[in-house]
């Protein structure tokens, strides 16, 4: 009787030290995270308005700021495109949009697209090198020098933001920024929301570089943004709600 | 006493001379000279001291990625206090602004292939 007894609160307090150890070691792992920078309780996101975007349908300007200030290659062969931010024919950017009758201005003109930086990235999820991971301000940021190319990631994103480095695409920059690295061959590569110019309180290149003021950047958590008041004010809808994936790039109708 | 010993002893021999033929060449030829990294700037102390920079300067700049990239921290104390930008080409590159003379100096001696340059733009200066 004493024997079983004893069994029972040894191995009941065993059981409680090791779940006590685990919740501990938890709490410190938190508490060493808690000091990285990014957790500034904000949620980045881009409000693109595509009437305003529409008004000059030959403008490249965001597409040539963006590519020159990361270094991306202008590949000759169109298998081997590498691309952040590109035009997007909109049936092909909103594929589930089934209302007709839509105004023919916006459904016959290709929509502007880039990484949406998913609350819930699906490339995030597939990354076997944690090359690619969710920041807390929101941006799905990568780190090349950990990228293996396995291109799980381009398989897995939904929207196609994601490019592949067939070939060494140096030679292939137009003019290259000394201040940003190319990528290699066998690296994936897509819109980072200019997190090097976020650094330095700059908006990011696409937004600064629009005539029309058609992009604009801001912080989802701040009920005051700039971004927060143009979702009250109009209706908007991201690009394939249904897959759950919550993008942070929305598209006023 | 030993069986084949003759066979043996002229493997080993052959061995000694063969297999250890760089060893050999050094020792008859000298060592050839050491690495000289130049570098032109006005600035007396890099990050850390000398001996450190030279011993752990890639276990630095491997600290440095990480912190940029995976953690967003930008700059960094140095050992006696002085704030750095954790940057290779705004940073490093002010002073160590010529790879061919310095970086590859000692690279190519020891026979080391870093691939920061695969990617990082490498100055103007240095690529001609």
């Amino acid at each position: 009787m004493s024997n079983r007894r004893t069994f029972l609160k040894v191995a009941g307090f065993t059981v409680i030290g090791i779940a006590g150890r685990r919740l501990l070691s938890g709490v410190a792992e938190a508490s060493v995270t808690a000091t990285a920078p990014h957790r500034t309780g904000r949620r980045w996101a881009m409000v693109v308005d595509p009437r305003k975007c529409l008004k000059d349908q030959g403008c490249r300007k965001c597409i040539e700021a963006c590519h020159s200030t990361h270094n991306v290659p202008a590949m000759p062969e169109p298998r081997h495109e590498v691309k952040w931010i590109w035009k997007e024919p909109f049936t092909k950017a909103f594929p589930d949009q089934e209302a007709e009758f839509i105004d023919e201005t916006l459904t016959s003109q290709p929509v502007l697209v880039f990484c949406n930086h998913c609350d819930n990235p699906p490339c995030v999820k597939v990354c076997p090198t944690q090359a690619t991971w969710r920041r807390d301000d929101g941006i799905v940021m990568m780190d090349w020098h950990r990228c293996i190319g396995c291109r799980y990631c381009v398989a897995g994103c939904p929207y196609g933001s994601r490019s592949f480095n067939w070939r060494d695409p140096r030679p292939f920059v137009p003019n290259v920024v000394e201040s940003f690295p190319t990528r290699t061959k066998g690296v994936v590569e897509k819109c980072t929301f200019c997190e090097e110019r976020l650094a330095e309180e700059l908006p990011p290149a696409c937004v600064a570089a629009c005539p029309e003021k058609a992009l604009t950047f801001g912080d989802l958590n701040d009920p005051g943004s700039e971004v927060r008041s143009l979702l009250r004010a109009r209706f908007a809808v991201r690009r394939k709600p249904a897959l759950g994936t919550h993008p942070a790039v929305y598209y006023l109708v | 006493m030993l069986y084949d010993g003759g066979k043996i002893l002229t493997g080993l021999g052959v061995f000694l001379v063969a297999g250890l033929l760089p060893f050999w060449h050094n020792a008859v030829a000298g060592r050839g000279p050491k690495p000289e990294p130049k570098l032109a700037t006005t600035e007396t102390r890099c990050v850390e001291a000398k001996a450190t920079m030279r011993a752990s300067h890639m276990e630095l700049l491997n600290r440095w990625r990480d912190e940029v990239v995976r953690r967003g921290v930008r700059t960094t104390a140095a050992s006696d206090g002085r704030v750095f930008e954790m940057s290779l080409t705004k940073g490093c590159l002010k002073c160590h602004a010529n790879k061919k003379d310095f970086c590859d100096a000692c690279h190519t001696y020891l026979a080391v292939t870093p691939y920061c340059w695969d990617c990082h733009v490498q100055p103007k200066e240095a690529a001609s």
